[in-house]
C-alpha cells in the first residue's frame, strides 16, 4: 500500500516473497502485454460477462494465486445465475465444474488464501435453497399447549414440555426460517383460531435491532378467557409476500396445528410464588424421569412440518458434497493442512444436514469435532475460530436425538416449595461451550442453565421466546450491551450472570449490537421522558440503562462481576423497580 | 517483549507538527488536516492532549473552511469531505464542536441519487465516503440530513460473496473498505445486515504468522490493519478469533524506540499516519495505560459518550 524507505527486511519474509516474486515475475512477461489487450477489448467492444468469465479463467490458469481474479468470477456467476443466462440456468450443470477448477487451485497450495473464500461460496451455492423454508415453530405441530396464569402448575396431566405460564395475558407463536426473511405479516400467515382475530396479530421480527427482517418472528395471542380447548392452525406463506434477504420468495406453503388447554388461576398457589426464589442449583434438580418420554417426542415433531418437496429435488447437492467430501479426505492423506480440515467439516455438517433434515441425525458429528479439535492445535492463532465453530456442532449433537438432550433434561424442584412441580429445566452447563447455537430446537425450552461454560457471547438467544430462567453463571460475558438478545425475551423473570467478565475490559465488542443512540437505533425521546434518568447519570451508566430498562425480571444476580459495586446496585434498583431479589437479597 | 514508549511517541508526535521544514511535513502539507487528527487523537489516546494550544488549531482548521462548507487539507487547497471528517473529528476531541456552523457543511448535497457519495464537486464515488458522510453528520447529531435508507441500500450493494465490502458495486473487498462500510452500518443501527461469521472468518485469516494484519488475501501485513481489521472485528463482535498477544507484539515490534513513531512494518521508517494507527490498534487490544477508543467513530469513548450521553 505504501512505498517506503525500509531497512532490513526480516530473512524468513524475504524468503517467502523472492519465492513468489519469482513465480510471479516468470508469469507477468507472458501476460503483461496480454493484460492489456484484454482490458483494450473490452473497453472498446463491451465484452459479454460469459466472455469475462473466460477471461477470469485464463487470468487463473496463469496464476492460481489472484485473489481479483477469484472475486471477479464470483460477481460474474451470480450475475449470470441471476440473469438466468443460457448455460447457467441451472447451478446443477455449473457448480460440479466450479469445484473442479477450485480444486486446482486450493490442490497446488493449499496454504495460499486466493481460493479458500471462493470454495467456501462454491459451498453455500450448493447447500443453501433458494427458497426460504420453516425450520421449525413454537407450538410445533400436534402439541397440546396447557396455559396457566400462574407460575404453580402440575404439568403431569400434560407433557410438561407444552405447559407454559404466562401472567402477561397472552402466549408466543414462534416462526424459525432457514434464513432471514422480510414481510411477515397477518396477510402472509394465518391463524385461525377461536379467541383471536388473524387481522389483530402483529408479526416481529426478532432482530438485534429494529429492522424489517430476521430468521425468527414472533406474535402474541390473547389468552382466551371462556374458551378453555381449542385448536390453532397456523398456515404460513399461502399468499406471497415472504421474501428472504437475497430476494427470493417463500414458496413452500405450510400448515401446522396445535391445542391450546386454560388452566385458570388458581389463588392459593399465587401467593407462595410471590416470596419464592428460583436457585438452579444441583440440589434442585432430578433427573428428568423417563415415563415422560412421549412428550420429548412430542418437541422433536415440531421439525416434521411438511416439508418433503425438497428432499427429492436435491440428489444432486448431496451428490455433489460427496464429492467434495471425498476429495478434500484424499488431499488430507497427502497432507496435513487447516484448510483441508476446515473444508472438511464443512462439508461433513452441511451433508449431514441435507441427507437427514428432518431425522435429526448426524453421523458425522464425532469426526467434525475431532477435526475442530485438531485445528485448534494446528493453527493456534484462530483457536477460538475453532472453538466456538467447535461448540456450535456439539450442540447441534446433543439436540439432534431424543436419547443426547434427555440427558440434559432435568425436573427442578423447588426446595422451598417442594410440593409443586416446576418445569423441565435443560441443563448445558459445564459442556466447555464458547458460543450458544442449535437454538430451532430448543424453542420449547423455559428454564436453561449455561452456567460454567466459557460463552462470550449469547447471539442468537433471543429465538427462545419461552425462556422465563436462565443461568450464565459463570461465563466470560465481557459487558452488560452482551445481553441485548436477553431484552426480547418478554417472559424472562429470573437472570443470573453472575461471576462473568463484566467491567473488565475497556473495549466493548457488542457497543453497536445493542441498541442505543450511538447507532440512532433508539429515538432519543426515549431517554429524555424516563423519570428514571433523573435518578442515573446517564453518561456513565447509559449500558445498564438500555439494557435492563425494558426487562421485566424478579430475580437477578450479578455478583462476582467488576461492575457490580454497591453503587451500581443502586443504579439498576432504580432502572428495574419491579426488580423482587438482587444477588440473593429480597428488595424492600 | 518490549513495551509502549509513551514518552517518546508524544515528543515524535509533537515534532512532527513543529518541524515544518522536514520532509514529511512538505510531502504531507495538503493533508495536514488528516495528520492533525491523527496526530492529535493518538496524543488523546497517550494522555497528553493538553500538551498542545487549542486555540492555535481551532484557528488554524476554521481557516481552513471554504465558503461552500467543505474544509481542505490546509489553508488554501481544495476542499474535500476527506478533510472535513478529521476537522470535525478533532472539533469534538476538544469538545468544540459549538464554533460550527452545521447548516453551512453541505454534505447533504454529495449524496446522489442511489444513494452513495461523492467526495467532492468533481464527483468520485466511494463507500469510504459514505462512511465520512454518516460519521460527520452522527458527529453533529444530524444524520437526518440525509437519506440513511438509501446511503445503507448502497453499502450493501458493495457487499461481496466473502462477506466483505468494495468501494464501488463489484468492487473487491478490502480490510479499509470493510472498515467503512461495517463503520456506517454500525453507526446507522445496520449491523444486522452483514454476516458476521463470514466477514469474521476472512477478516481473521488477516492476521499472518508474524501476528500483524493485512488487508487483503496474500499481501504483506502492515500496522495500519490494526486500525481497519481490528475495529471491524470488534465492531461484529468476533475480534476473539484472532491472536491479541501476537498482534500487540507486531505493533510494538514497530516501534522506534529511539526517536519515537510507530512504522506499517518493524524495521521501516515511521510516520505520523502508522503512529497513530498502532497507538489505536493497541487500544482495542486493551493495552494498559491507554484510553479506550470507539471502532466506529474512531475517537475516544469519552468523547463520544460525551456527545451522545450528557446533557
Amino acid at each position: 500500500m505504501h512505498g517506503r524507505p525500509r531497512k532490513t527486511p526480516k530473512p524468513e519474509e524475504e524468503a517467502a516473497s523472492v519465492a513468489k516474486a519469482q513465480k510471479l515475475r516468470a508469469l507477468q512477461t507472458q501476460f503483461f502485454s496480454f493484460h492489456h489487450n484484454k482490458i483494450f477489448v473490452a473497453e472498446s467492444m463491451k465484452r459479454s460477462e460469459q466472455d469475462e468469465l473466460k477471461y477470469t479463467e485464463d487470468m487463473i490458469y496463469k496464476n492460481f494465486s489472484n485473489y481479483s481474479a477469484w472475486h471477479n468470477r464470483s460477481v460474474l456467476l451470480s450475475a449470470l445465475f441471476e440473469k438466468k443466462a443460457e448455460g447457467f440456468l441451472s447451478k446443477e450443470k455449473v457448480l460440479p465444474e466450479e469445484y473442479e477448477f477450485i480444486h486446482q487451485a486450493i490442490f497446488t497450495d493449499p496454504d495460499d488464501q486466493s481460493g479458500w473464500f471462493y470454495h467456501l461460496w462454491l459451498l453455500d451455492q450448493t447447500v443453501t435453497t433458494d427458497s426460504p423454508l420453516l425450520a421449525s415453530s413454537w407450538p410445533g405441530h400436534g402439541y397440546d399447549v396447557l396455559l396457566v396464569e400462574d407460575r404453580c402448575y402440575n404439568g403431569s396431566a400434560f407433557s410438561p414440555f407444552t405447559a407454559l405460564h404466562s401472567d402477561s395475558g397472552s402466549f408466543p407463536i414462534v416462526l424459525y426460517f432457514n434464513q432471514p426473511v422480510g414481510g411477515v405479516s397477518s396477510s402472509t400467515v394465518t391463524v385461525e383460531c377461536g379467541f383471536n382475530k388473524n387481522e389483530d396479530l402483529l408479526w416481529k421480527p426478532l432482530s438485534a435491532s429494529n429492522s424489517q427482517t430476521a430468521r425468527v418472528w414472533v406474535a402474541h395471542l390473547k389468552i382466551p378467557s371462556s374458551d378453555l380447548h381449542s385448536t390453532v392452525e397456523v398456515s404460513v406463506g399461502h399468499s406471497k409476500g415472504i421474501i428472504s434477504t437475497r430476494g427470493f420468495e417463500y414458496s413452500h406453503p405450510s400448515m401446522f396445528s396445535f391445542k391450546v388447554h386454560v388452566q385458570p388461576m388458581e389463588r392459593d398457589f399465587s401467593q407462595v410464588s410471590v416470596a419464592e426464589s428460583i436457585s438452579l442449583r444441583e440440589e434442585n434438580f432430578k433427573i428428568y424421569g423417563a415415563q415422560s418420554e412421549e412428550s420429548i417426542i412430542n418437541s422433536f415433531n415440531q421439525l416434521s412440518i411438511e416439508n418433503g418437496h425438497e428432499s427429492t429435488a436435491s440428489n444432486w447437492r448431496s451428490e455433489a458434497l460427496a464429492k467434495e467430501i471425498e476429495c478434500f479426505r484424499e488431499l488430507l492423506s497427502l497432507m496435513d493442512c487447516k484448510i483441508g480440515k476446515l473444508t472438511l467439516a464443512r462439508l461433513l455438517m452441511a451433508y449431514d444436514v441435507m441427507s437427514y433434515p428432518f431425522a435429526n441425525k448426524l453421523v458425522h458429528s464425532e469426526e467434525v469435532l475431532e477435526l475442530y479439535s485438531d485445528m485448534m492445535k494446528l493453527d493456534p492463532t484462530h483457536y477460538q475460530y475453532y472453538k466456538d465453530e467447535h461448540s456450535m456442532v456439539l450442540l447441534q449433537k446433543v439436540t439432534s436425538s431424543k436419547e443426547s438432550l434427555l440427558q440434559h433434561c432435568f425436573q427442578y424442584k423447588d426446595s422451598v416449595s417442594s410440593a409443586i412441580c416446576g418445569p423441565i429445566c435443560l441443563r448445558l452447563n459445564n459442556l466447555s461451550l464458547s458460543r450458544m447455537g442449535a437454538f430451532e430446537k430448543l424453542l420449547w425450552v423455559q428454564m436453561l442453565d449455561l452456567s460454567d461454560n466459557e460463552l462470550q457471547s449469547i447471539e442468537g438467544l433471543e429465538a427462545m421466546q419461552l425462556l422465563s430462567c436462565l443461568s450464565l453463571r459463570n461465563n466470560k460475558l465481557r459487558s452488560l450491551t452482551a445481553l441485548e438478545p436477553l431484552r426480547k425475551l418478554k417472559l424472562l423473570r429470573v437472570l443470573d450472570i453472575s461471576y462473568n467478565q463484566i467491567g473488565d475490559h475497556s473495549i466493548d465488542t457488542t457497543r453497536y449490537l445493542c441498541s442505543s443512540p450511538l447507532s440512532h437505533s433508539v429515538g432519543s425521546e426515549s431517554t429524555k421522558d424516563e423519570t428514571v434518568t433523573r435518578d442515573v447519570a446517564l453518561i456513565d451508566n447509559w449500558e445498564a440503562f438500555y439494557i435492563f430498562k425494558d426487562f421485566n425480571l424478579n430475580q437477578l444476580d450479578i455478583v462476582g462481576n467488576t461492575i457490580a459495586d454497591e453503587k451500581f446496585k443502586s443504579v439498576l434498583v432504580k432502572i428495574m423497580p419491579k426488580l423482587k431479589q438482587l444477588d440473593g437479597k429480597l428488595l424492600g | 517483549m518490549a513495551e509502549l514508549a509513551v514518552d517518546k511517541h508524544v515528543k515524535y508526535i509533537l515534532s512532527v507538527e513543529k518541524n515544518k521544514d522536514s520532509f514529511e511535513s512538505v510531502v504531507m502539507d495538503h493533508l495536514r488536516m488528516n495528520g492533525a487528527y491523527w496526530g492529535l487523537t493518538a496524543l488523546d489516546l497517550l494522555g497528553k492532549l493538553d500538551s498542545v494550544n487549542v486555540d492555535e488549531v481551532i484557528s488554524w482548521i476554521l481557516k481552513c473552511q471554504h465558503e461552500s462548507g467543505g474544509f481542505s487539507g490546509n489553508i488554501g487547497h481544495d476542499p474535500h469531505i476527506l478533510y472535513t471528517l478529521s476537522a470535525v473529528q478533532v472539533l469534538a476531541l476538544f469538545n468544540k464542536l459549538d464554533v460550527l456552523d452545521i447548516d453551512k457543511l453541505d454534505i447533504t448535497g454529495l449524496q446522489n441519487e442511489d444513494g452513495s457519495f461523492s467526495g467532492d464537486m468533481w464527483g468520485e464515488v466511494d463507500t469510504r465516503f459514505s462512511y465520512i458522510a454518516i460519521c460527520c453528520l452522527s458527529i453533529l447529531c444530524c444524520l437526518n440530513k440525509i437519506n440513511v435508507e438509501k446511503a445503507v441500500s448502497y453499502i450493501l450493494s458493495c457487499k461481496n460473496l466473502d462477506g466483505g465490502f468494495g468501494c464501488t458495486p463489484g468492487g473487491e473487498s478490502h480490510a479499509g473498505q470493510i472498515f467503512c462500510c461495517v463503520g456506517a452500518l454500525a453507526l446507522t443501527g445496520s449491523l444486522h445486515y452483514v454476516d458476521k461469521d463470514l466477514l469474521g472468518w476472512w477478516l481473521c485469516e488477516r492476521q499472518v504468522k508474524s501476528g500483524g494484519l493485512n488487508g487483503r488475501p496474500e499481501k504483506l501485513p502492515d500496522v495500519c490493519y490494526s486500525w481497519w481489521v481490528l475495529s471491524s472485528l470488534i465492531m461484529i463482535d468476533r475480534v476473539h478469533w484472532i491472536d491479541k498477544e501476537k498482534l500487540v507484539k507486531f505493533i510494538l515490534d514497530c516501534q522506534d524506540v529511539e526517536n519515537g513513531g510507530i512504522s506499517d512494518r518493524p524495521d521501516d521508517a515511521v510516520d505520523v499516519y502508522h503512529t497513530y494507527f498502532g497507538v489505536a490498534g493497541l487500544s482495542l487490544l486493551n493495552y494498559p495505560g491507554l484510553k479506550a477508543i470507539d471502532p466506529a467513530y474512531a475517537l475516544p469513548v469519552d468523547v463520544v459518550n460525551r456527545i451522545f450521553f450528557s446533557g
